[in-house]
């Protein structure tokens, strides 16, 4: 395996690592509130095909973009209904959003476009196009540090960027400022948070229209930017991927970046070397494809260190006894 | 506006509010800081209900500024909630709240605290992996950035902390904080809210004598300071110790408002539970048989690893009631889970002379049960029912097993128990005697009624009785306490857990005093004076005890 | 305290909830353009109104009744399974193995072996996300998930590279033999002559009828099931009994599993013959909307599973004559999810209000 090999590998990884990652971090939010989401699947699904529908009617990606967001914060808006205003089963709510979006992109797609649950191709400016770094071409022929740049930082579309700006934002907005300060509180003990007079609701709701947001880009940028448009289906799992990073990470932003890419990873690998030669055995391509669900078995199992959920998470708050 | 006033107080039924007007009330005030003017809070006419339950019914207190008023009555007489009212936590149904003259609304806890109120809650609203700090500012943070704050807080503590002696460590984790530091942390919060009007409920519920002090003392600095503050404690002594005036709660009514130097213990008593309290029952002396249960060095730690039973040594003859005393979370419940099977520990618990497993497979409820262990947990709700199922099935609930109501080798005899159900409900007069009703909508009496029943019919060796009448009307109460001594008298050894002083000295034989998982005397009950046990209860010794024949007291050990 | 009657409970508000399911889903019909009237009249010949309609609606309930039964016997245990799809997945690899190991002479000793064979891979299935929930404290919503996926890859390396005769390109088992095809509605007597040869609904149907006795049975009259009833309702309590929690959590959890497994007697053993890729298709998360608006009663389960059979065999017929595709059906079982279960109180709290508020009304009358 030579280096530029690597850097195809790496750069592939990052591709399939940004979709997880945003929802990751949209999930991250709304755990941290003590609503549970077992929906992002759904949430992306539907920012995937109303991103790729409008992208393709009008041609541009911003727009397809507006209309992704919306249609994954209209989902976020049903679960955080179901969860705080009505105090159901979260997860039961969960699993609703994404049967919701697993028929409802299909039949729309079918009414609207007649090709068998999916949108038109994408072209031109109704993809995110790759971004090309200011120099990239410039230090191409620097050995080892110029391909870094212009071949794996250089050249990914402005959601790629965007998601791995999320991670520090998250961050500092989490442990920074008070608005981080009362969500984390309010998915640790909401009681705490509701005497000291802070709206329990309006923080929830808060939380999982970020949620919304956030799971919404990583579907934005998989029907227009992974792919070009929308296909039945289409996250194909990576909305429980995402889960599985965010326990791994234990419910921390740089952590998340972690677990994410090396998810992101081990899905190029297994695209590119379907099965993996060690000598003694050969890993199946369905064993790469296991591992991140294996992996997240482990870490709940609590043999590498225990995840804690937050608090409070799954519960609704009921004040009145 | 003082005639609306004093006519809105006039309309109240609570006929012994003794305040007329102002100035009368203010007497009753602390001389330290005698304030003029209105009161500080003024209730007027409260009602809520939940569901079908009244929990406050027309209620009206007013309280003077700088002083410390105390609101008193049993479990579920409804103080906590009218408390929760007045800081915007739920919403009354009806009525007014006054702070300082003015009417307020409180819809939710930013009012409150942005009228000057700070409440310490029984359970403390605390993010448990949060800073002190953190947990200071949340809520009450300066901009959208914490570090100001922080640091703003920092200062503001530490200032604090040396006004009030309320130190805490601002940068630990509330987890490892000890409960009395906690507490600090409430009342730290409240104060850095500037709240001048602090609510405290069942403040010393969770804490040792010395740490119940060192409040008081922090509660007197305040009251001198001309804050005003709201006791509500179900605990006379502490309402006779440091209130100027008290308010006197049952089932949802204020009975009584009184200046706490014009009244008594007895008379406040009498007033919570409606008529003289007679907690004297007809029983003849004991006639012990053969040891049942012995107990020998028990320990049992809790899940944090903290050593909750430090070698507990007691012994239960036949017909006879040991007594446990001590204040709540001494280890007196970890000792109903271990002789019940629910905790494990070390150290030796024979029954009959048998040695019982205190680890492993044989140290269940089930393997209990078989020994001829019966257990009236301490909390039913949690415990001893499930709410949702049917008397029937909570009538053999724990002895579901028994052959006796299984039908054949697969399926239980469900019409066999449901006769059984009807009998012992007629029995122990369980109202209304329905077998098929969930356990969920009988009263607190009833349901203990079904649990006592369920546990007595089995005819234990030893039979562990948790709070047996926590939450129970008095009629009850009585009902109760003779089944208690029936089957003492047919020979069961009975060991009886109580933090209400006068049920132990009621029904015991003989007592054993707990404190921080020892136990700090034992001896007969007719011997054991009211200052002897409480000392023992404060884990100390002394002087106090020496009058008390027959007993035997713990050497003092260093507390740690 | 209970002042709503019991059949407000179990009929009318779960009926209401569907009520609103459907009420939507003919919005969402209307917006994409069709007739729902007509869609209704489509689905409702197709799967009812002929016996070729009901053999295909039967053999869908069929598959429903057992993993409603799963979601609902871990539901008394307060635990939601939601791998049923992986646990009947397992269950199709058990059922395979088993026929294709030995030739067996007749389809009772088959089916009896299967059966087992089913069963004990679904259990085994969950038994995992059951010990770690139990011993570590795993969530069991997470753990299942994961299994879903992870049973998924184990049937896809096991098609592809175990099970796929010498020479197929189709990642399936080769054929089980003749003598292990079950009977279908069209080999019994006196109804078998309307039933064509085609119609899949087979004497699965009828284990899946004993199946739901025989929970009924388990919940309601054995000690485990009141065991299994009281540790749901009350962790607490089942401690203070002797009740273990970890006994309770894997006793649920393997019959549950072990229910999920036996589906694959019907979908597998009954209809297929083999053993393909995602033969589940789904039922495994339909057993979740089944068990809810089933109110985790078996009878309830059954009804509510023939009413997903209908959905699930109408939508298809949807699909070939009208436009609109057979995802409709999943909108609507998304639908039925959302409203009988996360939206429950939407409805149950003003109806018992209302009649809490009428019974107060009558005591002061």
């Amino acid at each position: 395996m030579d280096f530029g090999t690597i850097i195809e590998i790496l750069d592939s990884a990052v591709r399939l690592g940004t979709p997880l990652l945003l929802a990751c971090l949209a999930g991250l939010f709304s755990e941290r509130a003590g609503i549970f989401d077992i929906g992002l699947e759904g949430k992306m699904l539907m920012a995937a095909f109303f991103s790729g529908a409008v992208a393709a009617v009008t041609g541009n990606a911003w727009l397809g973009l507006l209309a992704g967001v919306g249609g994954s914060m209209s989902l976020a808006f049903v679960h955080g209904l179901a969860s705080i205003t009505f105090r159901g089963n979260q997860l039961i709510s969960g699993v609703a959003v994404n049967f919701l979006a697993s028929g409802f992109t299909v039949l729309i797609a079918q009414s609207w476009f007649h090709q068998g649950g999916r949108t038109p191709q994408l072209s031109g400016n109704g993809r995110f196009d790759p971004i090309t770094l200011p120099g990239a071409e410039a230090v191409q022929d620097v050995p080892f540090l110029g391909p870094i740049y212009s071949n794996l930082i250089s050249g990914h579309s402005i959601l790629v960027y965007v998601a791995f700006a999320m991670v520090p934002i998250t961050w500092w907005v989490l442990f920074r400022t008070r608005f981080g300060l009362r969500l984390r509180a309010v998915g640790e003990n909401p009681e705490s948070v509701d005497t000291a007079g802070i709206s329990v609701i309006r923080m929830r709701y808060t939380a999982v229209a970020i949620t919304g947001v956030l799971a919404g880009l990583g579907g934005v940028y998989l029907a227009t930017g992974l792919a070009a448009g929308f296909v039945k289906e289409m996250t194909a799992g990576r909305g429980y991927i995402a889960l599985a990073a965010l326990i791994f990470a234990k419910w921390r932003p740089v952590p998340a970046l972690g677990a994410t890419m090396l998810f992101g990873l081990l899905e190029a690998i297994s695209n590119r070397y379907p099965n993996i030669d060690l000598g003694v055995v050969t890993l199946p391509i369905q064993f790469m494809q296991a591992v991140p669900y294996i992996l997240t078995v482990i870490i709940l199992a609590g043999f590498i260190g225990k995840a804690i959920p937050p608090r409070a998470g799954g519960q609704p708050y009921v004040k009145e006894r | 506006m003082s005639t609306t006033e004093s006519n809105n107080a006039g309309r109240q039924a609570t006929a012994a509010l003794a305040t007329e007007n102002a100035s009368d009330a203010a007497e009753a005030a602390h001389a330290a800081a005698t304030p003029t003017g209105a009161p500080a809070i003024e209730l007027k006419g409260i009602s809520k209900a939940f569901g079908t339950v009244q929990a406050n019914k027309d209620i009206s207190i007013r309280v003077m500024p700088g002083t410390i008023h105390g609101i008193i009555g049993e479990n579920g007489a409804g103080k906590s909630t009218l408390m929760s009212i007045l800081y915007g936590f739920y919403k009354a149904d009806a009525g007014e709240i006054w702070i300082k003259g003015k009417h307020t609304h409180i819809p939710d806890s930013q009012a409150a605290i942005s009228a000057g109120i700070g409440m310490v809650f029984q359970h403390f609203k605390l993010v448990q992996n949060f800073t002190v700090l953190e947990n200071i500012i949340l809520g009450a943070e300066d901009g959208a950035l914490l570090r100001p704050s922080l640091s703003k807080a920092r200062k503001e503590l530490k200032r604090l902390a040396e006004e009030y002696e309320l130190n805490v460590d601002p940068d630990e984790k509330i987890e490892e904080l000890s409960v009395g530091h906690q507490q600090r942390v409430e009342i730290l919060k409240a104060l850095y809210r500037q709240a001048d009007i602090l609510i405290l409920d069942e403040p010393t519920g969770v804490l040792t004598p010395a740490e119940a002090d060192h409040l008081f003392r922090i509660l007197d600095f305040l009251r001198k300071e001309g804050k005003t503050i709201i006791l509500i404690t179900h605990k006379l002594r502490e309402i006779m110790e440091i209130t100027d005036t008290v308010s006197v709660m049952r089932r949802g009514e204020m009975t009584a408002t009184v200046k706490t130097a014009e009244t008594s213990p007895e008379q406040l008593a009498e007033l919570m539970v409606g008529r003289k309290v007679l907690l004297n029952v007809d029983k003849t002396p004991a006639q012990p048989g053969k040891t049942v249960l012995e107990v020998e060095n028990l320990r049992v730690k809790d899940e944090d690893g903290i050593e909750r039973l430090k070698g507990i040594n007691l012994e239960i003859r036949a017909g006879e009631i040991l007594g446990i005393a001590g204040v709540a979370g001494n280890g007196q419940s970890e000792l109903l889970e271990i002789l019940g099977g629910f905790a494990k520990g070390t150290g030796h618990i024979r029954i009959n002379g048998e040695e019982i497993d205190l680890t492993g497979k044989h140290s269940d409820g089930q393997s209990r049960r078989r020994r001829g262990i019966s257990h009236v947990p301490e909390d039913r709700h949690s415990l001893g029912l499930i709410l949702d199922f049917a008397a029937w099935e909570n009538m053999v609930f724990g002895y579901h097993s028994d052959p006796a109501y299984q039908k054949n080798r697969f399926v239980m005899d469900n019409a066999g128990i449901v006769a059984h159900t009807a009998e012992a409900m007629e029995r122990f007069d369980v109202r209304p005697p329905i077998p098929t009703l969930p356990a969920k909508s009988f009263s607190g009496g009833n349901q203990q009624k079904i649990v006592l029943a369920r546990e007595i019919e089995r005819n234990p060796a030893l039979l562990l009785v948790g709070q047996p009448t926590r939450g129970v009307d008095i009629g009850a109460i009585e009902f109760i306490h003779k089944r208690i001594i029936e089957l003492r008298d047919q020979g069961a050894a009975i060991l009886l857990v109580s933090v209400e002083l006068d049920e132990i000295r009621a029904l015991s034989d003989r007592v054993a005093v707990m404190f921080d998982g020892q136990v700090m005397g034992i001896g007969p009950v007719e011997t054991a004076t009211q200052t002897g046990m409480g000392c023992l209860m404060a884990g100390m010794g002394g002087e106090d005890v020496r009058g008390m024949d027959g007993w035997t007291i713990a050497a003092p050990e260093e507390s740690q | 305290m209970e002042k709503t009657p019991k059949w407000v409970d179990v009929a009318l508000i779960p009926l209401l909830n569907l009520l609103i399911a459907f009420v939507i889903s003919g919005i969402v019909v209307l917006l994409i353009g069709e007739d729902p009237i007509k869609a209704i009249k489509v689905m409702v010949s197709g799967a009812l109104g002929s016996p070729y309609g009901w053999g295909y609606t039967l053999y869908y309930a069929t598959n429903f009744i057992f993993t409603g039964l799963a979601v609902a016997v871990a539901y008394h245990a307060s635990q939601f399974n939601i791998g049923g799809e992986g646990q009947a997945t397992l269950g199709g690899l058990g059922v395979a193995l088993v026929l294709l190991a030995f030739p067996w002479p007749h389809w009772t000793i088959a089916l009896i072996a299967a059966m087992a064979g089913g069963a004990i891979f679904g259990a085994a299935w969950a038994a995992i996300p059951a010990y770690l929930q139990a011993k570590r404290g795993s969530h069991i919503v997470i753990t299942t998930i994961m299994f879903n996926f992870i049973g998924a890859a184990v049937l896809n390396y096991m098609l592809v590279n175990v099970l796929r005769p010498r020479g197929s390109m189709d990642p399936a088992t080769a054929r089980f033999g003749a003598s292990t095809h079950l009977p279908t509605f069209h080999d019994f007597p006196l109804v078998g002559q309307f039933f064509s040869k085609s119609v899949p609904a087979n004497v699965s149907f009828f284990v899946a009828i004993l199946a739901c006795y025989l929970v009924w049975v388990l919940i309601w009259r054995t000690k485990l099931g009141f065991e299994i009833r009281a540790f749901g309702r009350s962790e607490s309590a089942a401690r203070y009994a002797g009740i273990s929690p970890v006994k309770i959590v894997m006793a649920a959890m393997l019959i549950s599993g072990g229910l999920a497994g036996l589906m694959a007697i019907n979908n597998v053993m009954g209809e297929a013959h083999r053993l393909v890729l995602n033969s589940v298709e789904g039922a495994g998360f339909i057993g979740i909307a089944v068990a809810l608006m089933g109110r985790n009663h078996p009878f309830g389960v059954f009804l509510a599973a023939l009413l997903f059979g209908f959905l699930y065999q109408g939508g298809g017929e949807l699909a070939l004559e009208t436009t609109i595709p057979r995802e409709l059906i999943t909108v609507i079982q998304a639908l039925v999810i959302l409203f009988t279960g996360a939206f429950d109180n939407m409805l149950r709290a003003p109806i018992e209000s209302f009649f809490v508020a009428r019974a107060n009304a009558r005591k002061e009358a």
